[in-house]
């Protein structure tokens, strides 16, 4: 039975979340639910084509629909220099089309008008003129010579965006050359979409009289977007008030700023009227930010009794008309380097070439901390080739390879300092669970009888928590986060951070952190996030990082308080601070615990009855920079059975055991885990955004971006390890991702067992139905 | 998201209906369940300038059992096979409950899918695999049309803009005969179109010798298909395995399907094949299974 | 026989959580946004564009259908009942309790589409499995939890509500 959030001591209970009581009675706050007197509303106009020249627009008909207030184009913004906007990853983005349109459903005019039915409307009646050219669909036709070049705007006249490498090229080559064995195999993930459950929107209220901008808007990064925002419009920031309210998902699609938000800003800076744009389905599919679309290639070296040598990875970006990818400035391919994984590899090599085609801007860190989840596939699957190669079971050759316990604090060739880990302990777990013995006898039972049967394994490593500023920053502010307390006279908290929960049960979790360092109940500490005019400057919450850094930053002001609490609970004690301890709960003079008070009762001498020349309150904030990353870690195992006539694939089970340090609140971890498993189900089964060779979008919607149901949701079995991190405060980690990263990799791993006895090493995701029967009819396994 | 204008009526009786669409002709859509037309209507890729919302005509809400058939109301909605089970159509309840999502089910009509004529409508291959025939009434005619003669292709039918799709009639079996049947649909997840539908319904005689058999397949042609020549060879003769391969693989040699991100031409082709050898070997044991009670 | 013109509003009336209300509507107005936007109930949701999600969910005459494929002129002389009133005298429905103590819910968005089916689940029928509850909802899309935690939530509601009478 999960607890009331009075519950004292806090810390790693089940406590029940703070913010459900609003949302189950339909009195959660979101974006769409907000009206404002005299709102307008806004649709857009986009491009039927891939990759078009824009010959005219003509908007006069759509002004002639009743209740149209304006019609904004790229010529218009361009005359406000506002037609591109910079992205966080340091190029530039159309705002609305000028002269050229490089994706389908691309933002080519914006409507504003009294009601969301006549700004549809008059949408429908702008008529742009296009002359259709060749569309770049795939990234390595991109690199060639005969690709037309897409962006005319750069200088660089090819559609090549970075090179990006690290660790030692020829040590990789060498020690690759000298291996016994050596596995190759080319990976895929497709592009796939965060899709939230609510789409991305924004009310922009720029208020005439006081020059201030009231900005309302779906965002994972509210204070980014505040400091972005102030670049592109350049409004002062301190006259821009973002408000990110109730949030219905983010997973990496609510970080980047979108057109739609720029145009409202700007409509309603110029009408001087609120104006809200809520985007559809098929706009949040179709044009915001995707995730992966990663073409892979991977190599790996091993004795032959199964000790890796050497990893060496080429990779080929697919990052769409303009690179937004949301990653921190120094990393391209975000933390890609993750890549070498649970495994100690000697030297490693890794690169990424980023390409520009005819797609949507991207990509995102979808639930995953920057291509984290493309790394950990990567690893995971090729672990499992050199597994068949060497005739080894999967987890008798991770278990070879596991970074072990003692090798702590780890440095891996790819340039990482591992926190903590028992990657041994967590595996077992996992096996344990399953009985992973009884299972592969199981599965020798059930192949004798013709049935394909097959295990798969993950023991993946995850690296979240960005970051240290000594290397991390977004468009050059360092990637910190920050928390502010303050106690009320009565001993009730607020709490304010640079987060922004979207999900996630910050207003319980965080409570309980707080709570716990200050002997207070979850119940007194109030959360707040997402307001910009109150909360303290932070980076957001998305790459799993609010508990590695808001969390860090959140104990820590805590600590704060707690010291100067200690000053005044000695004065209420007549002793000196020194004889002053903290039992968790209470504050008493050593040695003698009869003598003691509560945090209520130094809070309330705080404003009342201080120490002489003591500065009144009882308050603190914290900027918390961590010292490194945090290295959360599982062991997942699926268990599957495929239908030979169909190809339709069974998961039977999947136990998933995840360590990601110190447990706030096990329900929440949970949660956390199931959610994101799902979402792994769907990229490895049935999730992905393909294109036709003229550039149209195949699955623009929920009819084709295929999301999986109650049904076919496998049932999900979760256990855990815990093994804290040496550095953060309270040796939390972050979890919310772990179970995207590292589930794709063991159900595919599991499909391919069940097929391996027939030379089968390698599928490429969605693994349809149809793709399976396509292999077994190869292996004339159809016939039963 | 939102349709364009239109003119909205909702008549009670068919004698309005009649005189609304003499008024406006082909500018003018029925609304049933709105489950399909909606939807188009939102996305813009319809836009009729008149709504006609059929949801008061009362007496389509019913099913009547005469003259050895069912007549099924054009308001029956799927919801409502969902939660029975005649036992001498078991086909509409095996294929109800895999239309579309419940909540959709809840609202869709049985005529709306029809009359939609969608190739992978799982209605359409369920009641050609039952023979049905529907009731088509105009101001000035009534016509009954065979479901075999009613498909022409995507999305169109033999309706004429002026009339109206009243009834589903469904032939009844003998009342102690035994009616055996499936429908089984390849989806990618619950509330998508089927990559492949397939029904199957056979009436087995005590001797096990087939009186009657239908089979419907969806999503494999242009429309959904009777596969005749499948269904000829098996009446009059018993379920012997060999058979009922014979006629799974006559069935998915009248199957036409295309190659698309559901899977190839190949693939579909296949599942027609499984999916009609599963039916047909499920209803064999069934009848076992009965034949052993009575026994 | 009403008669309209195209763009022309009609007054459509309406038993919404009991209450008595009526507004007017273009006959193009979907009923999950008379619902947001004319009536001002929130709660329900819209998640797509192509009735693929149902966070629009709500009980029509109680029967649970999607909100945003159907009209509002529809459902004038019907009755509605949506997230909003599902408390009664400050009590929460079991439901609504049993998805708070059980975490069924994250960010909260599909929570009231969710809710709603599972009442109309819950009346209708006396015995539920895991697999009932799963093939109810399969309308309902989520993506935060996975839906463990929202069928745990929908079981236990209703054997409170057995034990309750
Ligand atoms: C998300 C989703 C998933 C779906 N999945 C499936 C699926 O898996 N399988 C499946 O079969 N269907 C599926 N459907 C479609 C669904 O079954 C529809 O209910 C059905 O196709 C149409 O029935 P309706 O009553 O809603 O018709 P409407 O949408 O009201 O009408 C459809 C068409 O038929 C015409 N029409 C309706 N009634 C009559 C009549 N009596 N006389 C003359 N013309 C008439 C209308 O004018 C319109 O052109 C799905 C729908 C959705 C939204
Ligand atoms: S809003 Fe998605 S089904 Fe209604
Ligand atoms: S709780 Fe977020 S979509 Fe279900």
């Amino acid at each position: 039975m999960n607890l009331d959030a009075t519950e004292t001591q806090p810390l790693g209970k089940a406590i029940k979340r703070k913010e459900d009581p609003r949302f189950i009675r339909g009195q959660g706050r979101y974006l769409d639910d907000i009206v404002l007197p005299k709102m307008l509303y806004m649709a857009m106009v986009r491009s039927p084509y891939a990759h078009a020249r824009i010959k005219s627009i003509r908007v006069e008909d759509a002004y002639l629909v009743e209740g149209v207030k304006a019609v904004l184009t790229g010529e218009d913004l361009a005359s406000m220099n506002l037609a591109w906007m910079p992205t966080l990853a340091g190029d530039q983005q159309m705002v609305l089309a000028t002269g050229k349109v490089l994706l389908q459903y691309q933002e080519v005019a914006a409507i504003v008008a009294e009601t969301r039915e006549s700004a549809e409307d008059a949408a429908s009646k702008v008529q742009v003129e296009y002359e259709p050219l060749t569309p770049v669909m795939d990234p390595f036709f991109a690199l060639s010579a005969e690709a037309p070049v897409l962006r005319e705007d750069r200088e660089q006249k090819n559609n090549h965006i970075f090179h990006w490498e690290v660790g030692d090229h020829e040590e990789t080559d060498a020690a690759l050359a000298a291996s016994a064995i050596v596995v190759k195999e080319q990976i895929r993930m497709p592009r796939v979409h965060p899709a939230p459950l609510e789409p991305c929107g924004c009310v922009a209220d720029y208020q005439k009289s006081t020059g201030k901008l009231i900005w309302y808007v779906t965002s994972q990064a509210p204070h980014a977007h505040r400091t972005v925002l102030s670049m592109v419009s350049g409004l002062p920031e301190h006259m821009i008030h973002v408000i990110s309210p109730d949030i219905g998902g983010g997973f990496g699609n609510k970080v980047p700023v979108y057109p739609g938000y720029v145009c409202a800003v700007v409509m309603s800076m110029q009408l001087g009227r609120p104006v809200k744009w809520v985007e559809t389905r098929t706009e949040n599919v179709a044009t915001t930010n995707f995730a992966r679309d990663y073409h892979m290639t991977a190599e790996i070296g091993a004795t032959e009794d199964g000790r890796v040598t050497a990893l060496k990875v080429s990779t080929i970006a697919d990052h769409g008309a303009f690179d937004a990818a949301a990653d921190p400035s120094k990393f391209p391919a975000g933390l890609f380097s993750i890549v070498t994984g649970s495994y100690r590899f000697p030297v490693a090599f890794a690169e990424v070439d980023g390409v520009y085609t005819n797609k949507a801007p991207g990509g995102v860190a979808y639930r995953c901390s920057f291509r984290v989840t493309e790394a950990s596939f990567l690893i995971e699957r090729v672990m499992n080739t050199l597994a068949y190669r060497l005739n080894l079971d999967p987890v008798e050759l991770r278990r070879r390879n596991f970074i072990g316990v003692d090798d702590f604090p780890y440095q891996s060739p790819l340039g990482w300092t591992y926190d903590s880990g028992d990657y041994e302990k967590t595996l077992n777990t996992a096996l344990d669970m399953i009985d992973y013995r009884g299972l592969r006898s199981e599965q020798q039972k059930r192949r004798e009888q013709g049935e394909l049967v097959g295990i798969g394994v993950s023991t993946f490593t995850e690296i979240v928590g960005a970051g240290p500023s000594h290397t991390f920053d977004i468009l050059g502010i360092k990637m910190f986060d920050s928390c502010e307390i303050r106690i009320h006279p009565t001993g009730k908290a607020i709490a304010r951070l640079g987060a922004r929960h979207q999900g996630q049960g910050h207003e319980t979790t965080f409570a309980q952190l707080i709570a716990q360092e200050l002997g207070l109940s979850a119940a007194d500490v109030l959360i707040e996030e997402g307001d910009t005019d109150t909360a303290p400057y932070g980076l957001g919450t998305y790459a799993s990082r609010s508990t590695p850094t808001a969390g860090g930053a959140a104990a820590l002001a805590a600590r704060r308080v707690r010291n100067k609490a200690q000053q005044i609970a000695a004065h209420l004690l007549e002793v000196s601070p020194e004889d002053v301890q903290w039992d968790g709960s209470r504050f008493s003079a050593k040695g003698l615990s009869s003598r003691n008070v509560s945090m209520a009762d130094v809070a309330l001498a705080a404003y009342t009855n201080l120490p002489k020349g003591m500065e009144p309150g009882l308050e603190a904030t914290y900027y918390y920079d961590p010292p490194n990353l945090t290295f959360p870690n599982g062991a997942y195992i699926a268990v599957v059975s495929i239908d030979r006539e169909t190809g339709q694939v069974h998961v039977e089970r999947f136990v998933a055991v995840d360590d990601c340090g110190t447990v706030i609140n096990p329900m929440v971890v949970d949660g956390q885990i199931h959610g994101g498993l799902t979402e792994g189900f769907g990229i490895a089964f049935m999730q992905e955004i393909a294109f036709d060779a003229d550039g149209n979008n195949l699955a623009p919607n929920f009819m084709d971006y295929l999301v999986p149901t109650a049904v076919e949701t496998p049932r999900w079995e979760t256990g855990r390890t815990v093994t804290p991190s040496p550095h953060h405060p309270i040796g939390a980690k972050g979890v919310g991702e772990s179970p995207n990263v590292g589930s794709p990799a063991a159900f595919v791993n599991a499909v391919v067992d069940a097929l391996s006895p027939y030379g089968v090493t390698n599928l490429e995701i969605p693994l349809f139905p149809w793709k399976i029967w396509e292999v077994l009819k190869q292996h004339g396994l159809t016939e039963s | 998201m939102f349709p364009n204008p239109f003119q909205y009526y909702a008549p009670q009786s068919l004698d309005e209906i009649f005189q609304i669409l003499d008024k406006y002709g082909d500018e003018a859509k029925i609304l049933a369940g709105g489950q399909s037309l909606l939807p188009m209507m939102k996305l813009r890729l319809a836009a009729p300038s008149v709504l006609i919302d059929v949801n008061g005509i009362s007496q389509w809400a019913n099913v009547n059992a005469q003259d050895q058939s069912l007549q099924i109301g054009a308001l029956m909605r799927h919801r409502d096979w969902e939660h029975a089970l005649d036992s001498r159509v078991p086909l509409l309840h095996s294929t109800a409950v895999h239309i579309a999502d419940p909540l959709v089910r809840n609202r869709g009509t049985m005529a709306g899918s029809l009359a939609h004529a969608d190739p992978a409508a799982d209605w359409g291959a369920a009641l050609l695999a039952l023979k049905a025939s529907v009731a088509i009434q105009s101001a000035h005619r009534l016509r009954e049309v065979p479901l075999r003669e009613f498909f022409v292709d995507t999305f169109t039918t033999v309706l004429e803009p002026q009339e109206l799709l009243t009834e589903i009639r469904i032939p009844l079996p003998q009342n102690d005969a035994f009616v055996g049947a499936r429908y089984f649909k390849l989806e990618r997840k619950v509330g998508d179109f089927a990559v492949v539908g397939v029904a199957v319904t056979v009436v087995l005689n005590p001797e096990g010798v087939v009186t009657d058999a239908g089979i419907g397949l969806a999503a494999v042609g242009a429309t959904p298909l009777a596969a005749v020549n499948a269904e000829s060879l098996l009446r009059g003769q018993r379920l012997t395995l060999d058979l009922v391969q014979e006629a799974a693989s006559e069935a998915a040699k009248e199957s036409d399907p295309i190659t698309d991100r559901r899977g190839s031409e190949d693939y579909k082709r296949a599942m027609v094949n499984v999916f009609v050898k599963r039916g047909l070997t499920a209803v064999h044991k069934d009848w076992q299974l009965q034949m052993d009670i009575s026994a | 026989m009403e008669q309209t013109v195209a763009n022309d509003r009609i007054m459509v009336h309406v038993t919404i959580n009991g209450e008595s209300r009526q507004a007017l509507a273009e006959p193009r107005t979907l009923l999950a946004y008379f619902i947001r936007d004319t009536l001002g109930l929130t709660g329900t949701h819209v998640g797509c564009d192509t009735t693929s999600c149902g966070a629009c969910t709500v009980l029509l005459d109680g029967i649970p259908v999607k909100s945003c494929t159907i009209l509002a002129v529809q459902a004038a002389g019907h009755e509605i009942e949506t997230v909003e009133g599902l408390e009664h005298n400050g009590q929460l429905h079991p439901l609504q309790q049993a998805f708070w103590d059980n975490h069924g819910l994250q960010c909260g968005f599909c929570t009231p589409g969710m809710l709603m089916t599972t009442t109309a689940l819950l009346r209708s029928q006396d015995d539920v499995n895991d697999d009932d509850v799963r093939r109810a909802i399969s309308g309902n899309l989520c993506r935060c939890t996975g839906y463990v935690n929202i069928v745990k939530a929908v079981l236990e509601a209703k054997s409170r509500m057995r034990e309750g009478g």
